[in-house]
């Protein structure tokens, strides 16, 4: 039998309600996964062992009174750092949130919290949010599973490696720019970024308000359906929650592609992707038409001003929002060397916030400000109108487009900490979908040279279904996201052991 | 288009960044080069495009005048690097 750590949360769903094992096994069979592979992987920030155990067996018991557990009660789960926990520390992986201790819990955790999942602790990531690697965290960088000398991703990265390794049967991140996706396509993970406004923000620390949204990680389509069954609802406390009826997303899962129109956006084909990457997208396409799909061309011909257009949006929001780490109310406060608040603000912000946090608030302040706003932060609102109608368009001919997650397969720590710009090319396929709003999901695609490539699949506003459906579909034929990473051993304590 | 260093000044002070001379000299390098990628923009034809500041069609949201439960000082003073009582404790604002 295989280690109860490599379960899928469907099979371990059976197997709790069964009886065939209990929470607490599940819960200590991931922590002890956490104890034998953190040192090597490093995905959390802060592991809550004695709280999860205490959840397992509070569920353990209300199984045998009887009465009925919620639909992930015992399923041991990781957040990302940048989900408002009560009373656990949430660090966003920077200094300025080091000891912050939310006195609530984002409305996604009081979801999972009462569907009865388990919260195995905090994962890593880039500082804020901000970062394509998980090496812009002022704590530590994460490694990616499949390869330690290579960056799992980012911002989630933490989270995408922690569901890789059998850390955690599930996780969540949050997805800014690709963000969710791009990690999970570095780290052989599913990962989906929802429509805006589908699942509450409530409790997300902000970066950029309006593209920011929180999606699931999942070693399988299935397991990424019953997450979003849990985490997708209207919340009043987000006034951007969309009022809507949430379906059940397992019930899309019917397996049937069969006429499903697919289009393959030319412009994600373009020099920069790895000849490796084209081809397994190109495979994955010929999966689907084996499947019944129907595939064609389609332009989105304002791709190339995606970046562009999300390096002044997504700053200008981030120097709005990070406006309220002044050192009074919480986080960070550095009062010695100030001679007034001004100057403690300042001296506590650049104290607090790493490199690549203090050049985002810089870039964003910089086009927000008198004589540089309608060329930069007008002029990207309109170009985001232009990406918009580029998917619209696209939408009303197919059901879903197909391409790469990102150009790249996981890339070597430091190789792209010295040059800002490359590293934000990363989130090229990502970004226009956080510009437009709609959903997307990164499956396991294959494999070039031993490392993980990531297929995008991108939907309409409010798709979800039709893309858990057509990923569901390819995993049903497919199995390259039931491969798991072999961890070289660890290396040799200097420690010697009694 | 390159920014000088007197611009990343005024915007380091609007942004209250108290960066040392090492990191306005980088940022004033770093913010060069993303600019110049940045303004690929300038190239896309906006003429008759409106801008999207939110993808939703964003409406005020009411809710009842009613109370409800919510967190009591202690919990939200629990954060605070300073205080006094019941207020957060800063140094002073305006001069005597």
């Amino acid at each position: 039998m295989a280690d109860l750590w490599q379960l899928s949360i469907s099979e371990a769903l059976e197997k709790l309600s069964s009886g065939d094992i209990s929470a607490v096994e599940l819960t200590r069979a991931h922590l002890d996964r956490i104890e034998a592979v953190e040192g090597r992987v490093r995905s959390f920030v802060t592991v809550t062992d004695q709280d999860a155990l205490r959840e397992a067996e509070q569920v353990d018991r209300m199984r045998r009174a009887g009465e009925t557990p919620g639909p992930l009660a015992g399923i041991p789960l990781a957040l990302k750092d940048v989900l408002c926990t009560k009373d656990v520390r949430t660090t966003c992986s920077s200094r300025m949130l080091e000891h912050f201790v939310p006195p609530y819990d984002a409305t996604v955790v009081s979801r999972l919290r009462a569907a009865g999942a388990i919260s195995l602790g905090k994962t890593n990531m880039d500082e804020f949010a901000m970062g394509s690697s998980t090496e812009n965290s002022a704590f530590f960088p994460t490694r990616n599973p499949w390869d330690l000398d290579r960056v799992p991703g980012g911002s989630s990265g933490g989270s995408a490696a922690s569901v890789a390794v059998g850390e955690a049967m599930g996780a969540l991140g949050s997805d800014t720019g690709g963000s969710v996706r791009q990690p999970g396509a570095l780290t052989n993970t599913v990962a989906l970024k929802p429509t805006y406004g589908r699942v509450s923000r409530y409790g997300l620390i902000a970066f950029a308000s309006s593209l920011d949204q929180i999606g699931p990680f999942a070693r399988s389509a299935r397991d990424a359906a019953l997450l979003m069954n849990v985490i997708a609802a209207y919340d009043p406390l987000d006034s951007t929650s969309v009022n809507r009826p949430t379906p059940d997303y397992l019930a899309a899962l019917t397996g049937e592609v069969k006429g499903m129109r697919i289009g393959v956006p030319k412009e994600y084909f373009v020099e920069g992707v790895e000849p490796g990457v084209k081809k397994a997208v190109e495979d994955a396409i010929q999966t689907f038409v084996s499947l019944g799909a129907e595939i064609g061309e389609v332009s989105l011909p304002h791709t190339r001003y995606g970046v562009a257009a999300y390096y002044i949006i997504a700053p200008a929001e981030c120097s709005a929002n990070l406006a309220r780490y002044d050192g009074v109310k919480y986080g960070l406060s550095v009062r010695d060397g100030a001679q007034d608040l001004v100057e403690t603000t300042a001296i506590t912000r650049a104290t607090g916030f790493g490199a690549e946090v203090k050049r985002r608030i810089m870039l964003g302040t910089y086009a927000l400000s008198a004589g540089y706003y309608d060329a930069y932060y007008l002029k990207a609102e309109k170009v985001r109108t232009l990406i918009k109608r580029d998917f619209d368009e696209a939408f009303e001919k197919y059901d879903l487009l197909m391409g790469p997650t990102s150009p790249t397969v996981a890339f070597k720590l430091n190789e792209k900490m010295s040059d800002p710009y490359a590293m934000y090319l990363n989130d090229v396929f990502t970004i226009p979908v956080n510009l437009a709003g709609n959903c997307a999901i990164s499956i396991p695609g294959g494999f070039s040279e031993g490392l993980p490539v990531g297929v995008q699949l991108i939907g309409p506003s409010f798709g979800e279904e039709v893309l858990l459906r057509a990923a569901d579909a390819f995993q049903r034929v497919t199995d390259y996201h039931t491969r798991w990473p072999e961890l070289p051993p660890q290396k040799r304590a200097a420690k010697s052991r009694k | 288009m390159s920014i000088d260093r007197k611009t990343v000044d005024h915007v380091a002070m609007l942004a209250r960044l108290a960066l040392t001379d090492d990191e306005r000299e980088r940022t004033q390098e770093q913010l060069s080069a993303i600019l110049e990628h940045i303004n690929v923009i300038a190239e896309a034809d906006t003429s008759r495009v409106p801008a999207t500041a939110h993808i939703l069609p964003v409406e005020n949201v009411m809710t009842a005048d009613q109370s409800r439960p919510s967190c009591s000082p202690d919990e939200l003073l629990a954060n605070a690097p300073a205080r006094e009582g019941e207020y957060f404790r800063v140094r002073a604002v305006l001069e005597e």
